[in-house]
């Protein structure tokens, strides 16, 4: 008990005296956390939708991998990523590693899958008479899906939070990908990592408390857009 | 239709995003140093590192594992230079031909912690593999690092020496870095192999006291080797032995000398620029 108290202290210490590593580590964990979700909802948004709304050969294996991307293992996708970023690696010649943009790519590899997945469900479950009804009365398949997309808000939220949530959490792709460089590419997980491992569990725990914060801002905010009542 | 919008805005996004990092680091001036991970966790590279930099201004990215790594990857040319403490197998890399230029920059040394009421009754044992033997004999727990560290290849160096297979519901492998490993001896009261800086920062919050130390085979020895660039196609090995020189540099090994002294009360590192493995 005594260590944690000690934690949260040294968490307050630490904000409030506006300690310049805490806060780069926090700004970079969110810009690349950020980004990562931005880029998946981008690709994932489309996606879902374009799954959700076509019947082709082969679409329930789709969507059992995509369903299956959503348990990605961030240590695996991290690996297989580290292996392309690799100076003699696929894509070598790009100089990525241990690069912020390596761990957006590593991230985005992680929530692109949720976001499909979350957005698959969430246009399937708007009724399929609504649909037809809507092509009926003349609509394109472009405005028809924008409105789907518009009636499943609330659980399209639901896919940015758990989105942003996966890879704002997750610290086996970041270590690799990233490196866990002192003011180039250190997060607020890879931090924690290294400083548990020096000891210094006080910091630990202070990083720890700052990333579950900025996580429930993050979430409250979004949910506050979500529970807004329409008009 | 949508389908393929999708994909194509996933490739541009993909594309746009690419190419933003790559113009924003490809540059010869980044070296890649892969070094050990008690070098990163005593806090020595985090005084190092910004020192090179001012003087050369070269950027350098530190890649903090095991030894055992910190050699693959710099054998693979995913590196420029490597900071490690495995003698022997340092040597088989030299001798391989994929490092060159093996220097020693620094030791410490390794202790034997355990237990404060000592079940293998090992404390003070002026031999070190006097004292492996008798832990293996009493079946007395040991927590091993497991992950071909620097620490870990020391370990089984040792056994090896004593002539025992460590096996065994007594034989811990954690496979995680040093300060986990020591919790974890701590917890299952064990007895284990660790560098001294790592049990110093460690004191207040593990019960094992130091049972041995000062034996020979317990020096940890700290060498700077550059990479072959042959290794890969993009070693930057001027950026390597940049960094490589700068270790011995007598204002580098002055700054070693004094670094632990303020935070611990005695030194961690003793620095050995131009010293030889026999001198020691």
């Amino acid at each position: 008990m005594g260590l944690i108290g000690e934690g949260l202290l040294e968490a307050l210490r630490r904000l409030t005296t506006g300690d310049p590593e805490v806060w780069q580590i926090t700004w970079l964990s969110l810009q690349v956390s950020a980004t990562a979700t931005l880029v998946s909802l981008l690709a994932g948004i489309p996606a879902g939708a374009a799954l959700a709304l076509s019947r082709f050969p082969g679409r329930a294996f789709l969507v059992s991998l995509v369903n299956t991307g959503m348990g990605l293992p961030p240590v695996v996708v991290g690996l297989f990523v580290t292996i392309l970023l690799w100076r003699n690696g696929a894509l070598g010649f790009l100089e990525l590693l241990y690069t912020p943009a390596a761990m957006v790519i590593g991230q985005f590899v992680i929530a692109a899958p949720i976001v499909t997945g979350l957005t698959l469900a969430a246009v399937q479950q708007v009724p399929e008479g609504f649909r037809l009804q809507m092509l009926g009365l003349g609509a394109s398949r472009l405005q028809m899906t924008w409105v789907l997309l518009k009636e499943a808000r609330l659980p399209m939220l639901a896919a940015v939070m758990a989105g942003f949530g996966g890879v704002i959490s997750e610290v086996g792709a970041s270590m690799m990908l990233g490196g866990n460089i002192r003011g180039s590419t250190r997060v607020l997980t890879t931090a924690t990592v290294l400083e548990t491992g020096k000891g210094n569990f006080d910091v630990a725990i202070a990083l720890s408390v700052i990333l579950l914060l900025i996580t429930f801002l993050v979430n409250w905010a979004l949910s506050l857009i979500q529970q807004r009542r329409p008009g | 239709m949508i389908g393929a919008s999708a994909l194509a805005r996933l490739a541009a996004t993909l594309g746009v995003l690419l190419l933003l990092g790559a113009s924003a680091i490809a540059q010869p001036s980044v070296v890649i140093l892969s070094t050990t991970t008690s070098t990163q966790d005593s806090g020595l590279l985090d005084v190092l590192v910004p020192m090179f930099e001012k003087k050369t201004g070269l950027t350098v990215k530190t890649i903090s594992v095991g030894t055992g790594q910190a050699l693959a990857l710099a054998a693979r040319g995913e590196a420029d230079v490597t900071l490690a403490h495995a003698p022997a197998l340092e040597r088989k890399y030299v001798a391989e031909g994929r490092m060159a230029n093996r220097r020693l920059v620094m030791y410490n040394d390794f202790v034997l912690v355990g237990p404060a009421d000592d079940p293998a009754r090992i404390k003070g044992m002026p031999k070190a593999l006097d004292a492996f033997k008798r832990i293996a004999e009493s079946r007395s727990r040991f927590v091993s690092r497991g992950d071909k560290s620097g620490t870990h290849a020391l370990e089984l160096a040792l056994w090896k020496q004593a002539g025992i297979e460590p096996k065994g519901a007594w034989y811990i492998e954690s496979g995680q870095g040093m300060g986990q490993t020591l919790g974890i001896a701590n917890d299952r009261r064990a007895y284990a192999l660790t560098d001294r800086a790592t049990v110093l920062a460690f004191q207040k919050r593990v019960d094992l006291p130091i049972l041995v130390e000062r034996d020979r085979p317990l020096l940890n020895i700290y060498s700077v080797m550059e990479v072959n660039p042959a290794n890969g196609p993009r070693v930057n090995a001027r950026g390597g032995k940049a960094f490589a020189d700068f270790m011995l540099d007598p204002d580098t090994q002055a700054v070693i000398k004094a670094f632990g002294v303020d935070k611990y009360g005695q030194p961690l590192f003793v620095p050995v620029a131009g010293k030889k493995d026999e001198d020691l």
